[in-house]
Protein backbone atom coordinates (compact mmCIF):
# COMPACT_ATOMS: atom_id res chain seq x y z
CA UNK A 1 0.00 0.00 0.00
CA UNK A 2 1.12 3.48 -0.80
CA UNK A 3 1.38 5.63 2.33
CA UNK A 4 2.63 8.90 0.84
CA UNK A 5 -0.81 10.54 1.23
CA UNK A 6 -0.67 9.77 4.96
CA UNK A 7 2.68 11.45 5.43
CA UNK A 8 1.66 14.37 3.25
CA UNK A 9 -1.38 14.83 5.48
CA UNK A 10 1.02 15.66 8.30
CA UNK A 11 2.29 18.65 6.37
CA UNK A 12 0.30 21.81 7.23
CA UNK A 13 0.98 23.31 3.81
CA UNK A 14 -0.41 20.32 1.95
CA UNK A 15 -3.42 20.25 4.27
CA UNK A 16 -4.09 23.94 3.70
CA UNK A 17 -4.04 23.53 -0.07
CA UNK A 18 -6.16 20.38 -0.28
CA UNK A 19 -8.71 21.59 2.29
CA UNK A 20 -9.16 24.81 0.33
CA UNK A 21 -10.55 22.84 -2.59
CA UNK A 22 -12.81 20.67 -0.39
CA UNK A 23 -14.31 23.45 1.72
CA UNK A 24 -16.68 25.04 -0.85
CA UNK A 25 -18.11 21.66 -1.86
CA UNK A 26 -18.70 20.61 1.74
CA UNK A 27 -20.34 23.96 2.48
CA UNK A 28 -22.65 23.69 -0.56
CA UNK A 29 -23.54 20.06 0.27
CA UNK A 30 -24.30 21.02 3.89
CA UNK A 31 -26.48 23.96 2.83
CA UNK A 32 -28.48 21.92 0.30
CA UNK A 33 -28.90 18.82 2.52
CA UNK A 34 -29.88 20.80 5.63
CA UNK A 35 -32.40 22.93 3.71
CA UNK A 36 -34.01 19.93 2.01
CA UNK A 37 -34.04 17.87 5.21
CA UNK A 38 -35.44 20.73 7.31
CA UNK A 39 -38.32 21.55 4.93
CA UNK A 40 -39.08 17.87 4.34
CA UNK A 41 -38.98 16.95 8.03
CA UNK A 42 -40.97 19.97 9.23
CA UNK A 43 -43.65 20.20 6.56
CA UNK A 44 -43.89 17.01 4.48
CA UNK A 45 -43.05 14.04 6.69
CA UNK A 46 -46.19 12.46 8.21
CA UNK A 47 -46.95 13.03 11.90
CA UNK A 48 -46.25 10.17 14.31
CA UNK A 49 -49.39 8.25 15.29
CA UNK A 50 -48.55 8.45 19.02
CA UNK A 51 -46.47 11.60 19.43
CA UNK A 52 -48.15 13.74 16.80
CA UNK A 53 -46.01 16.58 15.51
CA UNK A 54 -43.61 16.79 18.46
CA UNK A 55 -41.77 13.86 16.88
CA UNK A 56 -40.43 16.28 14.24
CA UNK A 57 -37.75 17.24 16.77
CA UNK A 58 -36.14 13.91 15.77
CA UNK A 59 -34.81 15.59 12.60
CA UNK A 60 -32.38 17.70 14.62
CA UNK A 61 -32.06 15.67 17.82
CA UNK A 62 -30.82 12.42 16.24
CA UNK A 63 -28.36 13.98 13.72
CA UNK A 64 -26.88 16.20 16.46
CA UNK A 65 -26.54 13.23 18.85
CA UNK A 66 -24.92 11.06 16.13
CA UNK A 67 -22.50 13.84 15.29
CA UNK A 68 -21.69 14.62 18.93
CA UNK A 69 -20.57 11.00 19.42
CA UNK A 70 -18.81 10.69 16.05
CA UNK A 71 -16.79 13.84 16.72
CA UNK A 72 -15.58 12.40 20.03
CA UNK A 73 -14.47 9.18 18.29
CA UNK A 74 -12.69 11.37 15.73
CA UNK A 75 -11.01 13.24 18.60
CA UNK A 76 -9.70 9.93 19.99
CA UNK A 77 -8.48 8.74 16.56
CA UNK A 78 -6.74 12.07 15.94
CA UNK A 79 -5.31 11.83 19.46
CA UNK A 80 -3.77 8.41 18.69
CA UNK A 81 -2.42 9.66 15.35
CA UNK A 82 -0.92 12.70 17.07
CA UNK A 83 0.72 10.63 19.82
CA UNK A 84 2.04 7.84 17.57
CA UNK A 85 3.16 9.71 14.45
CA UNK A 86 3.73 13.17 16.04
CA UNK A 87 1.55 14.69 13.36
CA UNK A 88 1.02 18.41 13.96
CA UNK A 89 -2.23 18.51 12.03
CA UNK A 90 -3.79 15.85 14.31
CA UNK A 91 -3.49 18.17 17.31
CA UNK A 92 -5.02 21.02 15.30
CA UNK A 93 -7.92 18.68 14.47
CA UNK A 94 -8.45 17.67 18.13
CA UNK A 95 -8.51 21.23 19.42
CA UNK A 96 -10.68 22.62 16.61
CA UNK A 97 -13.20 19.77 16.59
CA UNK A 98 -13.79 19.79 20.37
CA UNK A 99 -15.85 23.04 20.48
CA UNK A 100 -18.01 21.87 17.56
CA UNK A 101 -18.58 18.56 19.36
CA UNK A 102 -19.55 20.42 22.54
CA UNK A 103 -22.08 22.55 20.61
CA UNK A 104 -23.57 19.42 19.00
CA UNK A 105 -23.93 17.79 22.42
CA UNK A 106 -25.69 20.95 23.61
CA UNK A 107 -28.13 20.72 20.67
CA UNK A 108 -28.80 17.03 21.41
CA UNK A 109 -29.37 17.68 25.13
CA UNK A 110 -31.53 20.79 24.69
CA UNK A 111 -33.72 19.41 21.89
CA UNK A 112 -33.99 16.16 23.86
CA UNK A 113 -35.19 18.05 26.93
CA UNK A 114 -37.73 20.02 24.88
CA UNK A 115 -38.91 16.79 23.24
CA UNK A 116 -39.10 15.07 26.63
CA UNK A 117 -41.66 17.52 28.04
CA UNK A 118 -44.61 16.62 25.76
CA UNK A 119 -43.53 12.96 25.37
CA UNK A 120 -42.37 11.89 28.86
CA UNK A 121 -43.91 14.74 30.86
CA UNK A 122 -40.52 15.99 32.09
CA UNK A 123 -37.60 17.97 30.72
CA UNK A 124 -34.92 15.94 32.47
CA UNK A 125 -34.47 12.61 34.24
CA UNK A 126 -31.20 11.25 35.60
CA UNK A 127 -31.31 8.10 33.53
CA UNK A 128 -28.43 6.34 31.82
CA UNK A 129 -28.69 7.81 28.31
CA UNK A 130 -29.19 11.39 29.42
CA UNK A 131 -26.51 11.24 32.10
CA UNK A 132 -23.92 9.65 29.78
CA UNK A 133 -24.62 12.38 27.20
CA UNK A 134 -24.08 15.01 29.91
CA UNK A 135 -20.75 13.33 30.73
CA UNK A 136 -19.85 13.60 27.03
CA UNK A 137 -20.44 17.36 27.26
CA UNK A 138 -18.13 17.58 30.29
CA UNK A 139 -15.46 15.54 28.44
CA UNK A 140 -15.59 18.08 25.61
CA UNK A 141 -15.30 20.90 28.17
CA UNK A 142 -12.30 19.08 29.61
CA UNK A 143 -10.50 18.90 26.27
CA UNK A 144 -11.23 22.60 25.57
CA UNK A 145 -10.09 23.64 29.07
CA UNK A 146 -6.87 21.59 28.87
CA UNK A 147 -5.97 23.13 25.52
CA UNK A 148 -6.43 26.61 26.93
CA UNK A 149 -4.84 26.03 30.32
CA UNK A 150 -1.50 24.58 29.13
CA UNK A 151 0.62 27.14 27.35
CA UNK A 152 3.26 24.72 26.06
CA UNK A 153 1.86 23.49 22.76
CA UNK A 154 3.33 19.97 22.89
CA UNK A 155 2.22 19.36 26.48
CA UNK A 156 -1.27 20.67 25.69
CA UNK A 157 -1.48 18.40 22.64
CA UNK A 158 -0.44 15.37 24.70
CA UNK A 159 -2.89 16.14 27.53
CA UNK A 160 -5.80 16.67 25.12
CA UNK A 161 -4.95 13.47 23.23
CA UNK A 162 -4.85 11.42 26.46
CA UNK A 163 -8.20 12.80 27.65
CA UNK A 164 -9.73 12.19 24.21
CA UNK A 165 -8.49 8.58 24.16
CA UNK A 166 -9.49 7.77 27.75
CA UNK A 167 -12.86 9.48 27.38
CA UNK A 168 -13.85 7.45 24.34
CA UNK A 169 -14.91 4.68 26.77
CA UNK A 170 -18.03 6.81 27.30
CA UNK A 171 -19.15 6.32 23.66
CA UNK A 172 -20.12 2.60 23.93
CA UNK A 173 -21.70 3.45 27.31
CA UNK A 174 -23.92 6.03 25.57
CA UNK A 175 -24.73 3.60 22.78
CA UNK A 176 -25.68 0.63 24.96
CA UNK A 177 -27.13 2.67 27.85
CA UNK A 178 -30.64 2.09 26.50
CA UNK A 179 -30.08 -1.69 26.53
CA UNK A 180 -28.04 -2.14 29.74
CA UNK A 181 -30.23 -0.06 32.03
CA UNK A 182 -33.92 0.68 32.33
CA UNK A 183 -34.34 4.07 30.79
CA UNK A 184 -37.08 6.33 29.52
CA UNK A 185 -35.12 6.88 26.32
CA UNK A 186 -36.25 4.72 23.43
CA UNK A 187 -33.74 2.32 21.82
CA UNK A 188 -32.06 3.26 18.55
CA UNK A 189 -34.42 3.81 15.62
CA UNK A 190 -31.61 3.10 13.20
CA UNK A 191 -29.14 0.30 12.71
CA UNK A 192 -26.64 -0.44 9.97
CA UNK A 193 -27.69 -4.06 9.54
CA UNK A 194 -31.47 -3.93 9.86
CA UNK A 195 -34.14 -2.21 7.86
CA UNK A 196 -35.55 0.86 9.61
CA UNK A 197 -38.81 0.29 11.47
CA UNK A 198 -40.07 3.71 10.38
CA UNK A 199 -41.82 4.25 7.06
CA UNK A 200 -39.59 5.56 4.27
CA UNK A 201 -41.17 9.04 4.19
CA UNK A 202 -40.12 9.43 7.84
CA UNK A 203 -36.55 8.08 7.75
CA UNK A 204 -35.44 9.45 4.39
CA UNK A 205 -35.53 13.10 5.58
CA UNK A 206 -33.76 11.93 8.76
CA UNK A 207 -31.00 10.34 6.68
CA UNK A 208 -30.67 13.58 4.68
CA UNK A 209 -30.39 15.59 7.90
CA UNK A 210 -27.73 13.23 9.27
CA UNK A 211 -25.67 13.59 6.08
CA UNK A 212 -26.24 17.36 6.17
CA UNK A 213 -24.96 17.57 9.76
CA UNK A 214 -21.83 15.59 8.84
CA UNK A 215 -21.12 17.88 5.86
CA UNK A 216 -21.75 20.90 8.10
CA UNK A 217 -19.22 19.56 10.61
CA UNK A 218 -16.70 18.94 7.81
CA UNK A 219 -17.04 22.47 6.48
CA UNK A 220 -16.85 24.20 9.89
CA UNK A 221 -13.95 22.00 11.00
CA UNK A 222 -11.92 22.82 7.87
CA UNK A 223 -12.72 26.52 8.31
CA UNK A 224 -11.43 26.44 11.90
CA UNK A 225 -8.41 24.23 11.16
CA UNK A 226 -7.29 26.37 8.22
CA UNK A 227 -7.24 29.50 10.36
CA UNK A 228 -5.38 27.69 13.16
CA UNK A 229 -2.78 26.37 10.67
CA UNK A 230 -2.20 29.93 9.38
CA UNK A 231 -1.71 31.18 12.95
CA UNK A 232 0.60 28.34 14.01
CA UNK A 233 2.75 28.45 10.88
CA UNK A 234 2.74 32.27 10.70
CA UNK A 235 6.55 32.40 10.38
CA UNK A 236 6.84 30.14 7.34
CA UNK A 237 7.06 31.68 3.89
CA UNK A 238 4.13 29.80 2.38
CA UNK A 239 1.77 31.27 5.02
CA UNK A 240 3.02 34.78 4.24
CA UNK A 241 2.37 34.17 0.54
CA UNK A 242 -1.03 32.71 1.30
CA UNK A 243 -2.05 35.64 3.54
CA UNK A 244 -0.86 38.18 0.97
CA UNK A 245 -2.80 36.35 -1.74
CA UNK A 246 -5.96 36.28 0.40
CA UNK A 247 -5.57 39.95 1.33
CA UNK A 248 -5.28 40.88 -2.35
CA UNK A 249 -8.32 38.79 -3.25
CA UNK A 250 -10.55 40.03 -0.41
CA UNK A 251 -10.24 43.70 0.44
CA UNK A 252 -9.87 43.68 4.23
CA UNK A 253 -9.78 47.04 5.98
CA UNK B 1 -47.69 18.41 2.65
CA UNK B 2 -48.90 16.96 5.92
CA UNK B 3 -50.66 20.18 6.99
CA UNK B 4 -53.92 21.62 5.58
CA UNK B 5 -53.07 25.28 6.24
CA UNK B 6 -50.19 27.52 7.29
CA UNK B 7 -51.90 28.08 10.63
CA UNK B 8 -51.90 24.34 11.28
CA UNK B 9 -48.25 24.19 10.27
CA UNK B 10 -47.38 26.84 12.88
CA UNK B 11 -49.53 25.16 15.55
CA UNK B 12 -47.89 21.72 15.01
CA UNK B 13 -50.94 20.08 16.62
CA UNK B 14 -50.55 21.91 19.98
CA UNK B 15 -46.83 21.09 20.03
CA UNK B 16 -45.82 24.29 18.23
CA UNK B 17 -43.97 25.78 21.20
CA UNK B 18 -41.83 22.65 21.60
CA UNK B 19 -41.09 22.03 17.92
CA UNK B 20 -40.34 25.65 17.04
CA UNK B 21 -38.23 26.40 20.11
CA UNK B 22 -36.15 23.24 19.48
CA UNK B 23 -35.61 24.21 15.84
CA UNK B 24 -34.92 27.87 16.65
CA UNK B 25 -32.27 26.98 19.26
CA UNK B 26 -30.61 24.47 16.91
CA UNK B 27 -30.51 26.86 13.96
CA UNK B 28 -29.07 29.55 16.24
CA UNK B 29 -26.33 27.19 17.46
CA UNK B 30 -25.47 26.16 13.88
CA UNK B 31 -25.32 29.86 12.89
CA UNK B 32 -22.97 30.60 15.83
CA UNK B 33 -20.72 27.73 14.69
CA UNK B 34 -20.40 29.28 11.23
CA UNK B 35 -20.19 32.92 12.36
CA UNK B 36 -17.46 32.54 15.01
CA UNK B 37 -14.74 31.06 12.74
CA UNK B 38 -15.65 33.47 9.92
CA UNK B 39 -15.30 36.44 12.28
CA UNK B 40 -12.05 35.07 13.70
CA UNK B 41 -10.66 34.65 10.18
CA UNK B 42 -11.63 38.23 9.30
CA UNK B 43 -10.03 39.55 12.48
CA UNK B 44 -6.82 37.62 11.73
CA UNK B 45 -6.65 38.96 8.17
CA UNK B 46 -7.24 42.53 9.42
CA UNK B 47 -4.36 42.16 11.88
CA UNK B 48 -2.11 40.77 9.16
CA UNK B 49 -3.03 43.62 6.81
CA UNK B 50 -2.16 46.16 9.52
CA UNK B 51 1.13 44.40 10.24
CA UNK B 52 2.09 44.34 6.56
CA UNK B 53 1.29 48.04 6.20
CA UNK B 54 3.40 48.82 9.27
CA UNK B 55 6.30 46.81 7.93
CA UNK B 56 6.03 48.52 4.54
CA UNK B 57 6.32 51.95 6.17
CA UNK B 58 9.50 51.13 8.03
Amino acid sequence: MNWTWFHKLGSPKWFYQISGSWLPWLAIAAGVLLTVGLVWGLAFAPADYQQGNSFRIIYIHVPAAFLAQSIYVMLAVAGVVGMVWKMKIADVAVQQAAPIGAWMTVIALVTGAIWGKPTWGTYWVWDARLTSMLILLFLYFGVIALAQAISNRDSAAKACAVLAIVGVINIPIIKYSVEWWNTLHQPASFSVIERPTMPVEMWLPLLIMVLGFYCFFGAVLLLRMRLEVLKREARSSWVRDEVTKTLNAEVVR
Amino acid sequence: MSFASFGEFLAMGNHGAYVWSAYAISVAVLAINVALPLMARRRYLQEEARRLRREAQQ
